[in-house]
């Protein structure tokens, strides 16, 4: 089973990496873009998971090593 | 008093503070090496700074994890002295020692800089030679050192006199200019509850010696010897 896991930082927490992406954009003339959030993606293949075993692994991983649940929030979704 | 100084791989201020600890100030200080649980009777573990794990994920979040963390955190919750440098300080908060996490510095710069940093508290076994009000001169170098925390958490750092250090300019005014990484409230340095753990971005080793411009980090390292 191969899993994503998008981590961003929380709403309200600020990101200066997000900010001048946005700025840089908006250099080059894209106005519409309002906001830039930049976060994590990670990629996950699992051995002899199932789908109830994935609802409470990936869920464990994310909150104990790959976000920060204090800065950043994450989701995830089964990719096959 | 004996020191440990861990090292992880990435550590790069590891021999700066054994240095300091063992020339310059004469105490027992040895090598704590991350694969071994076993802290060898040190009265303070110091936990260098460096890149641990070349700072992939986020700064410390992988050498939280390493062997010799459980042990750091059992003596932590018996009242052993814990210092936490820069990485170490992020490891710190990876780890949960000590509240809030970092952030990107708020300019996206990795700053190596002398700062001025105020005593905002000295009643701490890391900043009992020093001053109430005390500006030290003590040079950064970071890229995650951008301090943030809930404003539950910040309300109960400042109640509970937790923050020891903050940012401010050669005359002691705490303002936004000082504040060179954009942390909350300036923050430079905190202490656990029970103020045995501290975590701070400058680097005390690096300013122990004349030739290095500032002797102010000497008065952290004495605090400690004599607590």
């Amino acid at each position: 089973m191969k899993v994503r896991v998008l981590v961003c930082l929380k709403n309200g927490v600020l990101d200066p990496q997000g900010q001048t992406v946005r700025h840089a954009l908006h250099v080059l003339g894209y106005q519409q873009v309002k906001d830039v959030r930049q976060g994590k993606v990670f990629e996950i293949e699992l051995e002899g998971v199932d789908k109830d075993m994935a609802f409470k692994l990936i869920p464990e991983i994310a909150d104990k090593v790959l976000a920060n649940p204090i800065i950043e929030t994450f989701s995830w979704e089964i990719l096959e | 008093m004996k020191f440990g100084v861990v090292v992880f791989p990435g550590s790069n201020c590891d021999y700066d503070t054994y240095y300091v600890l063992k020339e310059v100030l004469n105490q027992p200080t040895l090598f704590l090496w991350h694969k071994e649980p076993d802290l060898k009777g040190v009265d303070c573990v110091i936990l260098p700074g460096g890149f641990s794990y070349g700072d992939y994920l986020r700064s410390g979040a992988i050498a939280r994890f390493s062997p010799i963390m459980p042990a750091i955190v059992e003596f932590a919750h018996k009242g052993g002295l814990v210092l936490g440098i820069c990485n170490g300080f992020q490891i710190l908060l990876e780890a949960g020692l000590l509240e809030g996490a970092m952030l990107r510095n708020k300019n996206l710069k990795f700053l190596c800089q002398h700062v001025w940093i105020r005593v905002e508290n000295n009643q701490t076994p890391f900043t009992r030679k020093t001053k109430k009000g005390q500006i030290l001169k003590i040079p950064i170098a970071h890229f995650d050192g951008n301090y943030y925390a809930s404003s539950e958490t910040l309300d109960k750092l400042n109640r509970n006199g937790q923050i020891i250090f903050r940012y401010c300019t050669e005359d002691g005014e705490i303002n936004e200019r000082a504040n060179v990484n954009g942390s909350m409230e300036n923050i430079a340095g905190i202490t656990n509850k029970a103020g045995n753990v501290l975590g701070m971005m400058p680097h005390p080793e690096r300013a122990s010696e004349v030739l290095l411009g500032s002797l102010d980090g000497l008065a952290i390292f004495q605090s400690i010897i004599n607590s």
